[in-house]
């Protein structure tokens, strides 16, 4: 592993580039990714970060990493409504999947929107003390001690001194790794399989501005991201207890909205919403057909508020749900290199 | 990040029908115009600073707000004293709620001179429409396929205060006049428009200033009933085509400022 080149810049020592493998239904419906100049993608730096997600050196008491609340085969995301942190205290927010991240363009991250990059993202839960509940002088000295990372760290950034900024920057290029592009609904869109009748009954109901309506928000098959990652208040409360966006603005008519969620691994992600508040997808689409409420910061995409939501029937939910399923990848919650 | 990526990726000049004109040799001085786009309501200068508040009435009395504001313009068009036309097959997409969208920069260039008419496209034509553009797409902008597919014209999103007082939203979204939504729509006529700006002289650097007054939509002539027209606008084609009519005098040409370099 060219170990000889790597204890001295003056050697020309280079990481492996490693571009994204970019799936072909992104590049031919959406611009490129987002790849911060400081920190491109690179063999080492991958390899290195997914380490670094997958050990438990970045908490306190070393019981709980980023893979804890962010699990594969949750297409990393966890189960719970709320995540717990290594004190057994639950926090806020259900904890975010993460997948196809290098293409949210506002780079906005969490339900918030707090986060302004990848690497920003990655510094908080570590001394967050509802989450890992270290601090970063003493993580750093763990992985200076450590009998692999220095030389893990030469390897992706040519330096074997390890700094809170090195370690976000790995992590975050392994992040932009986890790419979900292999679910049933876009291998229809390859032309490869067909949909069934009710799931394509539920495509219609997710496109029609009369019926569900979902797709100013969640994309279309022109946008396989299922997210426009953006901000909106979709009527769960009428009063706030989180304010989401607007306790990072200030600004009150930001109050109540939050950052759209991909839709895509549905099947993998419950509970749904930023406090997990519905169990299943049923109650999810319950939400939307009959149980919005309104307030003064509501979408104005959402219709029929007056009526609780867009009354779908039982048979359209159903089409709906069916539909919603097809955009899960189980090959993506199964990738080798994805997995610890 | 992201919006200067979509502007920039947005841009695909080809001049077609571009021939020579009487300044057209190797030597004549080029230009690159930028485009600024600026927004009033029947004067009032409007920022996204004046979002979510209910600060406007429209001609039929309604108090609204404005939450969402953005749409395409294309194909601006360089018509020359002696009738030539200079067509550049672009678009871009404004966004009040990003601001370095509201500046749009041609990244070719043109001859400078005196053109007798400087015009572009509200939306796209139907040729564009039929288009994959990957920023309109990575925008969520797509219209959906039972309704015609391609892309929204503007989506124009905020709320009012209807007749039993409480406050409602509403989605003026401008799409293609669309029948018969499902595997085979219709079209009962096109609502895209021309925008003609008139006589602009373009010189070495040159903003020009495309003003657009929102009260307009709601105005003339045809008065906008936000009672009547307010959400599920997009498979509505008597709705579109009102959009259509009030949109033909919303657009008007403001400041043109030079300077050289």
């Amino acid at each position: 592993m060219c170990c000889l080149n790597c204890s001295d810049d003056d050697t020309g020592y280079q990481p492996t580039a490693m571009p994204l493998d970019i799936p072909e239904i992104f590049s031919s419906n959406i611009i490129p990714p987002v790849i911060p100049t400081d920190n491109p993608q690179t063999v080492e730096g991958v390899a290195l970060g997914k380490k670094l997600f997958f050990d438990t050196i970045l908490s306190a008491n070393g019981t709980k990493s980023c893979a804890s609340c962010h699990a594969p085969q949750s297409a990393f995301t966890d189960n719970s409504p709320t995540s717990v942190g290594i004190d057994g205290i639950a926090g806020m927010r259900n904890s975010m999947p993460i997948f196809n991240l290098a293409w949210n363009y506002n780079e906005r991250f969490a339900w918030d929107g707090k986060e302004l990059s990848l690497e920003r993202q990655a510094e908080e839960p570590v001394e967050n003390p509802i989450e890992l509940h270290s601090n970063w002088d003493n993580v750093v000295a763990r992985l200076q001690a450590d009998p692999d990372y220095p030389e893990m760290f030469q390897l992706a950034f040519n330096t074997s001194t390890i700094t809170k900024e090195l370690t976000t920057k790995a992590i975050a290029q392994f992040e932009r790794t986890l790419i979900s592009a292999n679910s049933k609904f876009d291998q229809y869109s390859l032309g490869q399989i067909s949909l069934t009748a009710q799931e394509l009954n539920g495509l219609d109901i997710f496109l029609r501005e009369d019926k569900g309506d979902c797709f100013h928000c969640h994309g279309n098959p022109n946008n396989p991201l299922w997210t426009n990652n953006d901000f909106h208040n979709n009527g769960l409360d009428a009063t706030f207890t989180d304010l989401g966006l607007g306790g990072v603005t200030g600004d009150p008519s930001d109050n109540g909205k939050f950052r759209t969620p991909s839709l895509r691994n549905l099947a993998f992600t419950a509970p749904y919403m930023h406090d997990g508040r519905f169990t299943t997808l049923d109650e999810v689409i319950d939400h939307y057909s009959e149980g919005l409420q309104n307030s003064s910061t509501i979408d104005p995409l959402m219709k029929k508020i007056d009526q609780g939501g867009v009354q779908l029937t039982a048979e359209e939910k159903a089409d709906l749900k069916a539909f919603l399923l097809t955009l899960s990848d189980p090959s993506f919650i199964n990738n080798p290199a994805f997995q610890n | 990040m992201i919006r200067k990526i979509l502007i920039q990726c947005c841009v695909v000049l080809c001049f077609m029908a571009c021939e020579s004109d009487d300044s057209g040799s190797a030597n004549t001085s080029q230009a690159t115009p930028t485009f600024r786009f600026t927004h009033n309501w029947d004067g009032t200068p409007v920022t996204s600073a004046d979002f979510n508040g209910f600060n406007f009435t429209n001609a039929n009395g309604e108090t609204l707000s404005i939450e969402r504001l953005r749409y395409v313009i294309s194909d601006i068009t360089f018509r020359t004293s002696s009738g030539e036309v200079l067509s550049t097959n672009t678009h871009h997409l404004a966004d009040m709620s990003i601001e370095n969208s509201l500046a749009y920069t041609l990244t070719s260039s043109i001859p400078v001179g005196n053109y007798s008419n400087v015009s572009f496209t509200f939306g796209l034509d139907n040729e564009d429409n039929s288009q994959n553009f990957t920023d309109l797409n990575s925008a969520s902008f797509n219209v959906p396929d039972m309704l015609g597919g391609g892309y929204h014209y503007m989506q124009f999103d905020g709320k009012f205060i209807n007749d039993n007082m409480d406050e409602q939203g509403f989605n003026y979204h401008a799409i293609r006049a669309v029948d018969n939504p499902g595997p085979n729509p219709t079209f009962p006529q096109d609502t895209f428009f021309t925008v003609n700006l008139g006589a602009i002289s373009i010189t070495n650097t040159s903003e020009i200033e495309i003003e657009m007054n929102i009260a307009q939509w709601f105005k003339e002539p045809n008065l906008w009933d936000l009672n009547v027209y307010n959400q599920m606008l997009m498979p509505n084609s008597t709705a579109q085509i009102l959009m259509f009519e009030n949109g033909q005098n919303v657009f008007s040409l403001g400041e043109v400022t030079q300077s050289t370099e």
